[in-house]
């Protein structure tokens, strides 16, 4: 029993510090407004989407691809923690206690996950609010779905980065070389129709993608690029991949 | 039965040999010190014990339980304070009980009163409900010794529990810390470099140096061993051989110009030992301590620093996440 007592106390404790840390939620979500305000009018006023843009505008065009960048950011960045945990012998505390690394790692899991579906609807919100996207029953769910798989694939990222370094700078050299070329390389910008075949296999290839083509689609309700059950099957793929990591790094992890 | 036993208990870092089979056999309800310099192994063996770091070589049982077949019975079994500071500034006091009580799997029916009782123990009832970003060390230091409690462990660990901790808040601790052996018959297991904790607090001790323990006794029985009372002279050339030579005095040491001997009933032969050491400058004598133990058994002093990185000073780097 007290491997679910465990994992509820680690989600627990992440929790509290998303509430309390007010400037952990603010900043996730000023990024992401400024790409839209600024990034989004700037490049929006001078360029076509053409046929795949569907008479969209470019700020509506891009923000299924900042909700993806939102993710992607905020969940690699979650591995941070532990490394701060680690500084301080909190991880040992952890560590000490009766329960297994794969509930460790669970929790640590879920309440990065709680804390990154709590920004992703109010930028959702947000989003329809004052940038004049529509959304259904559908688009809702299934977004929030395709979402919770990159974050909980993300989240387990930046687990097995922060269960290998010990100093923040460490994770900060690796986190970006693995952040930004996911982030551009994902069709989160610009449509993937058109792209010469060079730049086209890098982004097949980038588990990202998926999540942005199924989520712009049932958003803006456009056709998807890879059809929507290669979106899914591939996510879910991921997903169970990073977790499979993620648990096996959590094992081998010392302090 | 002992609560603790080890058996030739051995950690290897590469080449580096920091824990040398290590024998130690510890009953229930003992104060028990692990004694020596930074870097001796004191910590090393404690992570062990508490499963942290599994052995190279040899056994070790906490509570009955293999700490290599066994991690997860011996952890229920144990609490343990470690040197830096374990809990999360931006939860209250009491919150941090909470998340302690829920990963040990503390009955939802008794939590609430478990944590008043520790609370009341550590006399932090007054500011449970403050986040611990403005603890004190000595605050911080209590709340973590009561969160050890909570889960009602048989063996408790204090890694250098004092630690940059003023003499007022070190007097309280070691207070709380007998309180826990006499009223909750808790076996308290404590590494330190003080002598003056492991004196005051302890009923046995054993000196490690070098991985080694290189005696284990209480620390009177230990103080007897020199064999009376320490003598430091300082002397410009000092007649080493003369002093050799007197029946009452023994272990004749010279360092930095200071000559230290121990001789039996100091006070009576005080002036004969003057008479034979030449010419000298100044005189000190003084009852053994445990740092006259320790500079006897490895002949060199115990360092009195601050242990590695600070406890105090790496608290402040971490105070937000």
């Amino acid at each position: 029993m007290s491997e679910i007592g465990g994992l509820y106390a680690l989600w627990y404790r992440e929790f509290k510090v998303f509430l309390r840390e007010r400037s952990r939620l603010i900043s996730s979500l000023v990024q992401p407004l400024m790409w839209l305000v600024i990034f989004g009018t700037g490049l929006g006023s001078s360029i076509e989407l053409g046929a795949s843009g569907a008479g969209l505008d470019y700020q509506q065009f891009i923000f299924p691809g900042i909700l993806c960048m939102t993710v992607l950011f905020g969940s690699l960045f979650f591995g941070l923690y532990i490394i701060m945990d680690k500084r301080v012998d909190f991880m040992k505390e952890v560590l000490v206690a009766p329960l297994s690394r794969v509930t460790i790692f669970f929790g640590k899991v879920l309440g990065g996950a709680t804390d990154g579906t709590i920004e992703i609807i109010i930028l959702m919100v947000l989003g329809s609010l004052f940038f004049g996207i529509h959304f259904t029953l559908y688009s809702i769910l299934i977004t929030i779905m395709m979402v919770a798989l990159l974050m909980v694939s993300i989240i387990s990222l930046g687990l097995i980065i922060g269960s290998m370094m010990s100093s923040p700078e460490g994770f900060g050299l690796v986190a970006s070389f693995i952040i930004f070329p996911l982030f551009f390389l994902s069709g989160a910008l610009f449509p993937v129709k058109n792209l010469p075949a060079w730049l086209y296999s890098f982004v097949a290839v980038n588990p990202v993608s998926y999540t942005v083509d199924a989520v712009r689609s049932v958003i803006l309700g456009i056709p998807s690029s890879f059809g929507m059950i290669t979106d899914v099957a591939v996510m879910i793929g991921f997903a169970v991949f990073m977790i499979a990591v993620g648990t096996w790094s959590f094992r081998r992890m010392s302090v | 039965m002992f609560v603790i036993e080890t058996k030739g208990l051995t950690k290897k870092f590469g080449k580096l040999t920091a824990v040398n089979k290590i024998n130690l056999k510890i009953e229930e309800g003992e104060i028990f010190g692990l004694l020596g310099p930074n870097g001796a192994g004191k910590t090393t063996t404690l992570s062990m014990l508490a499963t942290l770091i599994p052995p190279t070589d040899g056994s070790a049982s906490v509570a009955g339980h293999d700490v290599r077949r066994q991690a997860s019975k011996v952890r229920q079994n144990i609490g343990f304070v470690f040197q830096d500071p374990s809990s999360d500034d931006l939860l209250t006091g009491r919150e941090n009980l909470y998340l302690h009580a829920m990963m040990y799997g503390v009955d939802m029916k008794n939590i609430n009163r478990k944590m008043d009782d520790v609370l009341k123990l550590v006399d932090l009832t007054d500011r449970q409900h403050d986040r611990m970003r403005g603890y004190s060390g000595g605050m911080r230091r209590r709340l973590e010794l009561a969160r050890g409690l909570l889960h009602d462990p048989k063996v408790l660990f204090l890694d250098e529990p004092t630690l940059g901790l003023d003499p007022q808040t070190r007097e309280h601790l070691w207070s709380y810390i007998k309180r826990l052996s006499t009223e909750k018959k808790v076996t308290v297991i404590i590494t330190t470099h003080y002598m003056d904790e492991a004196e005051r607090l302890c009923n046995r001790v054993a000196i490690i140096d070098h991985g080694r323990i290189v005696a284990l006794d209480t620390p009177n029985k230990l103080k007897e061993r020199l064999g009376g009372d320490v003598v430091r002279l300082v002397v410009k050339k000092p007649n080493v051989a003369a002093l050799k030579k007197l029946k009452y005095v023994k272990g004749v040491k010279v360092s930095d110009g200071a000559v230290t001997l121990t001789a039996k009933d100091a006070g009576r032969h005080l002036q004969e030992i003057l008479n034979k050491a030449g010419s000298v400058e100044s005189v000190e004598s003084h009852s053994p301590t445990l740092n006259d133990v320790f500079l006897h058994l490895t002949g060199s002093e115990i360092r009195e620093q601050e242990g590695e990185g600070g406890y105090l000073e790496r608290m402040m780097h971490s105070g937000n996440r």
